[in-house]
Formats: C-alpha cells, sequence, structure tokens
C-alpha cells in the first residue's frame, strides 16, 4: 500500500472530480451526492495513507515523492508529509465533506424553471469545494519552495469564487478584500521566493526546501528574507495588525467556506512558518522571535476583546480566531518545544472548534433569518440540540479540560512560562478574556425568552431544531473533540519530534 | 479494589453521558439512573475505603497509574489517580451526601419537565468533583476543577429562561476563571522552575524552590481557591449563584465544590509549606472571609442569600485553617467534612420551606412555620445547633478546634487570627438563629390561602405543607450526621489520625490562651449570639418589609458593594475598552489598509493614462521594466 504514490492520488481525485463535475453538464444534478462522495472516499484515501506512515519517525518527511517539473528554474514537484503534514491533511480532507453536507442548502432551492441554473451553481459550488481540497492536500505536502508558492496563490481562486458567488449581500467586495490581501502578501513572499533561489545552490532542484535550509549565510539579508515569508504568512494567519480582512469575510461568506477557511486555509499561515520559516531562516527567526511574540501577545488579546463587542455572529468567530491565532504563533516563537507542540496541537483543535461554531451559528441563521447576535435571545429553548451542540464547541473554542482546545492551549501556556515568564502571564489573560466573550454570546442568542412569534413558529412545528443531516455534519466534529481532549497523545506523538527539531531554544 | 478507583469517577460521567445524549427517550426513568449511578458510586469509593483502611497507615499513599494523558515531550503528564486518606475523605463525602441531594432532587424537581437534564448535570457535576479530588496530577486535577465550573454554570443557569439567572452562571463561570488563570499560571511556574506538574513531583522537588519562588506559586494556587471557594476577593459570584435550583445549592455551592480551594491547599502542602508568606496571605484572606460572609449573611433576608454568606465564611474558617500550615490541615478538613452535612441539611431544609411557600425566599414572609412542617423544623434545628457549634453537635467540635488552632503562633498573628475566630463564632450564631427564629418561630406573617381575610392584607396568601417522604428523608440523615458526626469523627485518633499519612504528623502546640478559656469564651458568645436573636427576632413581630437598618446592615445587603467594586474596577472600564477598541478596528486599523487600497486605485486612474494605445509606447515600457529588473538582479548577484 505504501508504495502508491498517496499524496498525488490525494491531490488529482478531488482535482479531477471538480474539473468533471465542472464541465460535464450531466452531472450538475447530481453534483452534491457525487462531491459528497468523491470526498468521503478522498478522506478514506487519507486514512489509509496515514496508516502507512510511521509514527515513530513524524519529524522526517515520508510518503515522498520527487519529479522535476521546471528543471531550468530549479522548481520540482516534490511532495511528502511529517507529522504535523499529515495531521493537518487528515484534518482538511475531514472537513471537507462536512462542509459539503453543512452547506447543502448553500444554493437554496429554486423553481422548476430555474432548476438547470440552480444545478450549475451547485456544481460550481461542489467543485470549487473539491478543488480546494486538492490544493489543501498540495499545500501541506509541497517540499519545494516554488511549488508550495505555487499553490499558495492558486489557492486563492477557488476561495475568491466560494466567498464571492456563494456568500451573503456584500460578498463581491468581502471577496475583493480578501483577494487584494492575499495578493499583497503573495507578491511580497514571491520576491522573497525569488532571493532566496538566488542565494541557494541553483541547479534543477534548486527550490527543494532541503537545499534552501540555512543556506543564507549573510544575517542581513536572511532577516529580509525571513520578513518577506513572514508577512505572507502573518496575513494569511491572520495576526494583528493584518487581520482585518478575516471579519469581513467571513461575514459574508457560508459558513461552510468560513470553516475551511478559518479552520483549514489560515492555518497555512502558521503551518508555512514551521515548514518554510523556521527551517529556513533560523538565525532570523531567532532574531525576530521577540517582536513576533508581542505581536502574537497583542492579537490574543485584541482579537478577544474585540471579539466581545462585535454584534455579528460570524465576526465574533472571525476575532475569537484571530485571538486563538496569537496562541498558535506564541507558541510556535516564543522558543520552547512544549509551547511548539502545543501550537500544532492547536492548529487541529482550533480547526474542530472552528467548524462547530461556524457551521452551528449558520443552522442558526437559516432559522433565525439573521446573523446578528441581538436577533436572538432564549434559543435554548427553541433549538436545545443546537444550543447543547454550540455550547459544547464553545468550551472545546475556550479550552476547557477534557475537550481538544485545552491540550493546545495548555501546552502553549504552560511551555511558555519555560521561555518567558512574563510572556505568558500576558497570554494566560486571554483565558478569562475567553470565557467572557463566549459565554456573553451564549447569554445573548441562547437564554433568556424567546420572542412570541419564534416561540410560536416553535410550537406550529415551523421551527425545527437540527435535523439528521445537520446533527450528522456535526457529530464527527464534537466526537473529535472529546477523544482528542482525552486521548490526545497518538496525535502528540506525531507532533512533538518536530517541535524538537524546530524549537527556537533561547529566542528570549 | 484500589485498582478499580477510576469506576468512581466513570459510573457518574457515563450516566451522565448517556442521559444527554439519549435526551427526551430517557425522561421518565433518568432521574433514577442517575440516582442509581450516585449510590454506585458510592459503594466502590466505600470499598475503596475499606481496603486502604486495611494497609498500614505509611502504606495508605496509593498512586495508580491510568493512561498516558499529554505526552509532550519534556512536559508528560499521565492521568492517574491518587487514592489516599484524604481524597478518599472526599469521595465519601461528596458522594455520600451527592447521592442524598440526588434523591431529594427526585421530589424537588418532580414538576420540571427537564427534570433528566437537571440530573444528568447532577452526575456531570459528581463525576468531575470526584476527578478534581483524585487527580494525582495539578493538570488532571485542573480537569476537574474548570469541570465542575461548567456544571455549576450549567445547574446556576438551569432555569436560564430568566435572564437573571443566566447572568449569575455566566458571573460564577467568569469569575472562577479568574481564580481558574491563577492555576493555570501555577502550573506554567511549577513547569518553568520543576518541570513537572505531577504532585508526586512537585512535593519531592518543591524544597529545592527559591522562596519568590514558591511564593508566588503559593499566591496564584490561593488564587485559585478565592475563584472556587468565593473567598475574597472572589467572593461575590456565590450569593448570585443561589439563582440554581436549591439542591444545587446544597450540594455545590455548600458541601462540596466550594471546598475545592480547601482541598487545593491542603494538597499544595509541600508549595505551601516552602512559602511562609503564602501561608500567612492565605490566613488573612480566611480571617477575614469569615468575617465577611458573616456579615452579609447578617443582612440578608434571603434564606439562601443568607446562608450563602454564611457558607462563606465558614469556608473562611477552613481557609483560615490550613492557612495555619499543618497544624491545621486535618482541623480544616474535619470542619469540611461536618459542614458538609449540616450545611447541605440547612440547605435543604430551605428548600423544604420555599417547596411550602410558593418557592419564595424571603424569610421575612415567613414565620411560624414549625407548626406546618415539623420535620423541618426539627432538622433544620438539628443542623442549626451544629453550625453555630453547640456541644455536642458535629460544628462544636470542628469549629471549635479551628478557633482554638487560630490561637496559636506568635505576635500578633494568634491573636488577630484567634479574635476574628471568636468573633465569627458569636456573629454565626446571631444569623442562624435569625434565620431560625424567622423561619420557624414567632407569629406567621404569611394567611392561609383559605383564610376569609380582605384583599387590603398585606400578607402573601400561602399554603405551607411538609415536603413528601423522598424530601423529608435525606434531610434526616443529613441531621443524624450533624449530630453525631463531630463525636464520631473525633474518637480515639478520630479523622486527624486517619489523615495524618497526607497532613503529616504534628504536636499541637498550646495557643496563647488556655484551652478552657477559648472555650468558655466561645460558649459565652455563642450562647451571647443566640440571646441577641431571640430577643429581635423571636420576641419581638418581625416587620413584613425589612426596616432602613444601620449603615453597616444597608452595605451587608448590598454584600459590601462587591458588585460596585468589580462593576467599577473591571466591567465598566472593560466596556469602554472594548467599545473603543472595535471602533478603532474598522477606523484606524482597517482604516488605514482600505486607505492604503484607496490610494491604489487613485495611482491606478492616473497610470491608466498610461494606456494610450500605442504600441510603441507599450514597447518603451517593456524595455524600461526589464532593464529595471536587470538592474535589480545584477544588484543582487553583487
Amino acid at each position: 500500500m505504501s508504495s502508491l504514490p498517496w499524496i498525488t492520488i490525494l491531490i488529482a481525485v478531488p482535482l479531477v472530480a471538480a474539473l468533471v463535475l465542472w464541465l460535464v453538464p450531466g452531472l450538475h444534478r447530481f453534483a452534491r451526492p457525487v462531491g459528497l462522495a468523491v470526498s468521503l472516499v478522498t478522506l478514506g484515501g487519507a486514512v489509509a495513507m496515514a496508516t502507512g506512515f510511521d509514527p515513530s519517525r513524524a519529524g522526517e518527511q515520508q510518503l515522498t515523492q520527487t519529479v522535476g517539473w521546471i528543471p531550468s528554474i530549479g522548481a520540482s514537484y516534490a511532495v511528502g508529509l511529517n507529522g504535523l503534514g499529515l495531521v493537518m491533511v487528515l484534518l482538511a480532507l475531514a472537513l471537507v465533506p462536512i462542509v459539503l453536507a453543512a452547506d447543502w442548502h448553500a444554493v437554496p432551492d429554486a423553481s422548476e424553471a430555474d432548476r438547470r441554473a440552480t444545478d450549475r451553481r451547485r456544481a460550481t459550488f461542489v467543485a470549487l469545494v473539491l478543488a480546494l481540497a486538492s490544493l489543501m492536500v498540495a499545500v501541506f505536502a509541497a517540499r519545494d519552495v516554488f511549488l508550495f508558492y505555487v499553490v499558495f496563490e492558486v489557492m486563492l481562486i477557488p476561495v475568491y469564487f466560494l466567498v464571492g458567488m456563494f456568500g451573503g449581500a456584500n460578498r463581491r467586495s468581502a471577496a475583493v478584500k480578501f483577494l487584494v490581501y492575499s495578493l499583497a502578501g503573495g507578491l511580497i513572499m514571491l520576491v522573497g521566493v525569488v532571493m532566496l533561489y538566488l542565494q541557494g545552490p541553483g541547479g534543477p532542484q534548486g527550490f527543494l526546501i532541503d537545499n534552501l535550509a540555512g543556506v543564507v549565510s549573510d544575517p542581513t539579508t536572511e532577516r529580509w528574507l525571513f520578513v518577506a515569508f513572514f508577512v505572507a504568512f502573518a496575513v494569511k494567519a491572520p495576526m494583528w495588525p493584518v487581520h482585518t480582512w478575516l471579519p469581513d469575510t467571513t461575514a459574508q461568506a457560508t459558513p461552510g467556506t468560513s470553516t475551511l477557511l478559518v479552520g483549514v486555509l489560515d492555518k497555512v499561515g502558521t503551518f508555512g512558518m514551521l515548514a518554510l520559516c523556521l527551517p529556513l531562516f533560523p538565525g532570523a527567526a531567532r532574531w525576530a522571535a521577540p517582536a513576533i511574540v508581542v505581536l502574537a501577545l497583542i492579537s490574543i488579546v485584541y482579537g478577544a476583546l474585540v471579539a466581545i463587542g462585535q454584534q455579528d455572529m460570524m465576526r465574533f468567530i472571525a476575532f475569537t480566531s484571530i485571538s486563538h491565532f496569537g496562541f498558535i504563533v506564541l507558541g510556535i516563537f516564543v522558543g520552547s518545544e512544549v509551547a511548539m507542540t502545543g501550537a500544532m496541537f492547536y492548529m487541529l483543535a482550533h480547526g474542530l472548534s472552528i467548524a462547530g461554531l461556524f457551521l452551528l451559528a449558520g443552522y442558526l441563521a437559516e432559522r433565525g433569518g439573521s446573523r446578528r447576535i441581538d436577533a436572538y435571545g432564549g434559543w435554548q429553548r427553541v433549538t436545545p440540540v443546537l444550543a447543547g451542540l454550540f455550547l459544547v464547541s464553545g468550551m472545546a473554542s475556550v479550552a476547557l479540560p477534557g475537550l481538544s482546545g485545552f491540550i493546545g492551549e495548555y501546552l502553549v501556556l504552560v511551555g511558555s512560562f519555560a521561555s518567558s515568564i512574563p510572556a505568558a502571564a500576558v497570554a494566560t489573560l486571554g483565558v478569562v478574556l475567553a470565557a467572557l466573550y463566549f459565554l456573553l454570546v451564549y447569554q445573548r442568542v441562547f437564554t433568556g425568552q424567546p420572542r412570541a412569534e419564534i416561540a410560536q413558529a416553535r410550537a406550529d412545528g415551523a421551527l425545527r431544531d437540527l435535523g439528521a443531516r445537520e446533527r450528522w455534519s456535526l457529530v464527527p466534529v464534537v466526537v473529535a473533540m472529546v477523544v482528542l481532549g482525552v486521548l490526545p497523545g497518538p496525535v502528540l506523538d506525531l507532533l512533538t519530534p518536530l517541535a524538537q527539531v524546530l524549537a527556537l531554544g533561547g529566542a528570549q | 479494589m484500589i485498582d478499580l478507583a477510576w469506576l468512581v469517577v466513570a459510573i457518574p460521567l457515563a450516566s451522565s453521558a448517556l442521559l444527554l445524549l439519549l435526551g427526551r427517550r430517557s425522561d421518565a426513568w433518568g432521574h433514577l439512573l442517575a440516582t442509581l449511578a450516585a449510590v454506585a458510586s458510592f459503594v466502590v469509593g466505600l470499598l475503596v475505603v475499606l481496603e486502604v483502611l486495611g494497609q498500614s497507615p505509611e502504606e495508605r499513599i496509593n498512586d495508580v497509574h491510568l493512561f498516558s494523558w499529554i505526552p509532550a515531550g519534556e512536559l508528560s503528564i499521565d492521568a492517574g489517580l491518587r487514592v489516599d486518606p484524604l481524597s478518599l475523605t472526599f469521595v465519601m463525602l461528596i458522594t455520600f451526601v451527592g447521592s442524598l441531594i440526588h434523591v431529594y432532587s427526585i421530589g424537588y424537581m418532580t414538576h420540571d419537565p427537564a427534570r433528566r437534564r437537571f440530573f444528568a448535570y447532577l452526575n456531570l457535576f459528581v463525576a468531575a468533583m470526584l476527578v478534581l479530588v483524585l487527580a494525582d496530577s495539578y493538570a488532571l486535577l485542573f480537569v476537574g476543577w474548570e469541570g465542575v465550573g461548567l456544571a455549576s454554570y450549567l445547574l446556576i443557569g438551569f432555569w436560564n429562561h430568566n435572564t437573571d439567572y443566566a447572568v449569575a452562571a455566566k458571573k460564577a463561570f467568569v469569575m472562577n476563571r479568574v481564580g481558574d488563570m491563577g492555576l493555570i499560571v501555577a502550573m506554567g511556574l511549577m513547569f518553568a522552575s520543576l518541570g513537572t506538574v505531577s504532585f508526586s513531583g512537585v512535593d519531592a522537588a518543591a524544597s529545592g524552590l527559591s522562596t519568590p519562588m514558591a511564593t508566588a506559586i503559593g499566591l496564584l494556587l490561593l488564587l485559585g481557591a478565592c475563584g472556587k471557594s468565593a473567598q475574597f476577593p472572589l467572593q461575590a459570584w456565590l450569593g448570585d449563584a443561589m439563582a440554581g435550583p436549591t439542591p444545587v445549592s446544597a450540594l455545590i455551592h455548600a458541601a462540596t465544590m466550594v471546598t475545592a480551594g480547601v482541598y487545593l491547599i491542603v494538597r499544595a502542602d509541600s508549595i505551601f509549606s516552602a512559602a511562609p508568606t503564602a501561608q500567612l496571605v492565605t490566613a488573612c484572606v480566611g480571617a477575614f472571609t469569615l468575617l465577611l460572609g458573616a456579615a452579609i449573611a447578617c443582612g440578608k433576608d434571603d434564606i439562601k442569600k443568607s446562608l450563602a454568606g454564611s457558607t462563606m465564611s465558614q469556608i473562611g474558617y477552613m481557609v483560615l485553617a490550613a492557612g495555619l500550615g499543618p497544624i491545621g490541615y486535618a482541623y480544616a478538613i474535619f470542619h469540611l467534612v461536618t459542614h458538609g452535612f449540616f450545611k447541605a441539611g440547612l440547605f435543604l431544609g430551605a428548600g423544604s420551606v420555599m417547596h411550602a411557600n410558593g418557592d419564595s425566599t424571603d424569610m421575612r414572609t415567613y414565620g411560624g412555620l414549625r407548626k406546618v412542617m415539623l420535620v423541618t423544623w426539627a432538622t433544620f434545628a438539628v443542623c442549626w445547633l451544629a453550625i453555630i457549634g453547640v456541644p455536642p453537635f458535629a460544628g462544636f467540635y470542628s469549629k471549635d478546634k479551628i478557633i482554638e488552632t487560630a490561637f496559636v503562633g506568635e505576635g500578633w498573628q494568634p491573636w488577630v487570627f484567634g479574635g476574628a475566630a471568636l468573633v465569627g463564632a458569636a456573629v454565626t450564631a446571631f444569623y442562624m438563629s435569625r434565620m431560625f427564629f424567622m423561619t420557624f418561630h414567632g407569629k406567621a406573617r404569611w394567611v392561609d390561602e383559605a383564610s376569609k381575610l380582605g384583599a387590603d392584607d398585606p400578607r402573601p396568601r400561602r399554603h405551607p405543607h411538609e415536603s413528601p417522604l423522598v424530601m423529608t428523608l435525606p434531610v434526616v440523615v443529613l441531621a443524624i450526621g450533624a449530630v453525631s458526626l463531630g463525636f464520631l469523627l473525633s474518637l480515639g485518633d478520630g479523622i486527624t489520625g486517619w489523615l495524618e499519612p497526607v497532613t503529616g504528623h504534628v504536636d499541637h502546640p498550646e495557643p496563647v490562651l488556655p484551652v478552657p478559656v477559648i472555650l468558655t469564651a466561645t460558649l459565652v458568645l455563642v450562647a451571647a449570639g443566640v440571646a441577641l436573636a431571640w430577643r429581635q427576632y423571636g420576641m419581638n413581630t418581625v416587620p413584613l418589609t425589612a426596616p432602613a437598618g444601620s449603615p453597616l446592615t444597608r452595605a451587608a445587603r448590598r454584600d459590601f458593594f462587591a458588585d460596585d467594586v468589580n462593576e467599577a474596577l473591571a466591567m465598566r472600564p472593560g466596556q469602554h475598552l472594548t467599545r473603543t477598541l472595535v471602533y478603532a478596528d474598522t477606523a484606524v486599523v482597517d482604516g488605514a489598509v482600505t486607505g492604503a487600497a484607496a490610494g491604489t486605485v487613485a495611482s491606478g486612474r492616473v497610470l491608466r493614462k498610461l494606456q494610450n494605445g500605442y504600441v510603441r509606447s507599450y514597447a518603451a515600457m517593456i524595455l524600461a521594466g526589464v532593464v529595471i529588473a536587470g538592474a535589480v538582479l545584477h544588484l543582487v548577484r553583487l
């Protein structure tokens, strides 16, 4: 089994399926079930691939494949996965079917006359999500800087269309804002990519990360290159002060798109810091670490405080994420193995809690007809299952012990104390603020008395609690939150070896 | 059996999960399963206790490894249980009182459509509390610590369709998280300085801590304890927590969860022993809160809020004792156990009274209830005598030991701590007697529903009645404990000897005053407190509306302005900051970016003029571009 080129298969299958779904009009009517099936098959493939992964060598690239791509500029198609890459691929591919199921009605049913147009839009949606799945695998598997850069940029295309075509009223401007922000970050990175190649050994494999690690000898050049890469990743992550595209985008995107965007794509930013910034520019990373830690701390506190003041559920969730990304970046740069392990685990755990929150907020908005927090109140009585699952997801998000969010946050915090007590102490403020922002929203949305017409609609049966599709889209997420909170060992075993290689000793 | 100690936790946890997952399908039998689970947990715990009793005292500290929980390189945390006399004392208290309260709740919650969910939360609470006391590391303790916080949140807000209750639940959780933050930072410092967060690891290495570090860790643990145990300055949530159904107040906010802070301090002996300053602060916090809580209890007309003040005060006694170091540990736990019984009894009695009075908690509308609820009156009387420390009731044994120990030491401390404990005893006698007389004695300040009195009578119409057996029986059992437990637990070596493997052997030095003098003074003060209350609330007529009262009374009614202080210091500045930041985020941070984008668009308009359609000018521009690019590359090569 392990002799198969698994990664390439996982990249190719959803991409081919996306093209076929898009190009064959006869399939448009069946786009949603076909897309779901393909995504499940891909996930099965990823699980099968994971069985061939040797956890004892999780710090190394495995399942590698290297083929010359554009030898003249040194670019290769080089893929492989280490423990972190494997975890992120599994997260991404697990979320794809969930998102497809959750956004089943992203394109609302239409009258018979518009049937064809509706089917076409649905097929486009599914095709874009599948294309994104393929690119997500590629970006986490890329072992070649040029390949990584290309995928990093190409990924913007499906997201741009997912936001711009299927979102709320202001979706176009949100999509453009997202695109401009990302392109700006990407262009700075492109400069870095070219400069880095010129510093490297060149040749047909001149862009391989392995061939470029630590090649920059001049500290000044190394720092400039580090900054060029870091800015792109900070925009993606998103870190304060380049975060403002995220709330606007999530406020307009469908819940499923937001889940993939914040749950997985934003992790490409922190993944890039771990997979590129640290191995390529270790000296500069150590140089920049104190400043980055400060930015991370600002993100933690700022994100949480601004989240408290939000009126829109999706923007609220986006700001909590900015706070959580602060924790992740802190863990990466604070200079502790334990904190870095925690940061990597956090990337996984946050993907789960964000999926729960976005999707449930989406289900709620479908019922209440608004994404504004103050349009609700008392909905625990109207939709008890939805409320319960929202509470569990929120508790995972604010790191309640026993759920997945705790493991990452605990390791980041406790590990940080060994490197910098003041930084860790500031970050701990986020723990209190998190309880506050989440419970405030829970209180405003779910407690109290529901409005009379809502209670009436509930009594009439016009308003129902989560249906089977909606429930089952969240069951895997909630189960994973619990299992990873109680038994995080197998995942941590995939991550610790990498942290031992990458952690910046004595960064402070 | 010790190896099966995990069942103590697993049984209520599984029951809770089952009831939550099955939902309405388990409505018919959910309360029975949950009660059975609590009882089963008690039985397993009892079997473990019997086995540990069979061990020789020095073998009684058992660490049971369960599984590797967080293996993260340098920090590797195992999930394991610490089965020793201290944790088992708590297991017995939690599961026994917990079982009784489950039984009581069957009756109390009969008419609530969501009774099954209530029992699921109760089971969840019991499981989390058991994790807290059975954990063998600070990290696993923290799981239970926040777990009980969640259960408490769910139960305080059980009737959260009332917005005030929802706010109370949130307040409890957030204030607890402030304390939890202390615990997280303490664990961070433990990891940074000792490389471990397990009890055995920390205990072994703690003596090597520098004094400032040990003091910092100790104070942070104290912060955690203050949050959970409603001690100053994190006490303000407890009064509001009375929004929960009364069995919840009895179990969580009186008998078990709020005592977790005391447990933590005793458990962290190795840290506190290395940090005398932290110990002193602990004792001061305890002494201050015992007076604060007692004063609040005097000012409240709401029977539950008065009991909440009392709980704060009694836990203040325990924290004071724990702050006195090893000489006080066993007495802190002793009082914790007896308090668990009589305070749960008082709360359940209060619940019974409320049940009989249309859920009113206002003591000014009670009075003369002895005649209509004799069992409740008798059990309440027993628990009242126990809490004010009348011999031979349980509180006498345990509280008196704390007062004596508070008088041990040198310099100002014994006088201050001992004095506070003595005064506290007098105030306790006053407010508890006030409650007892106002509720059960004097003239009835209600009229029977059936009476023919005119509608202009200001007294509320009630139909008080004794509660059913399922509610009175648990209270009777608790009352029996309130009578006998003090005597039983001080037989022979008693609880002090049982706890010795954990607390260590200590010789009890003489207090600064002779013991008989302290004893006499205590009893005289208690008698005075009772007499004063009888004069004011037993003999005199209690007005239906509260009189204006002295400034002290008015301050006590408002919890000594704790909410106002929190609001002025934290909430209002916080809201202001939040609003400013939200505005700044759009106007400044985003504005800068969109501004830059707008600038780009404007420059795009200028650049468009260059697109004049002439091929030669395009060619010229391409050439210029190539030259610049080449120049850049050339320079970089250099």
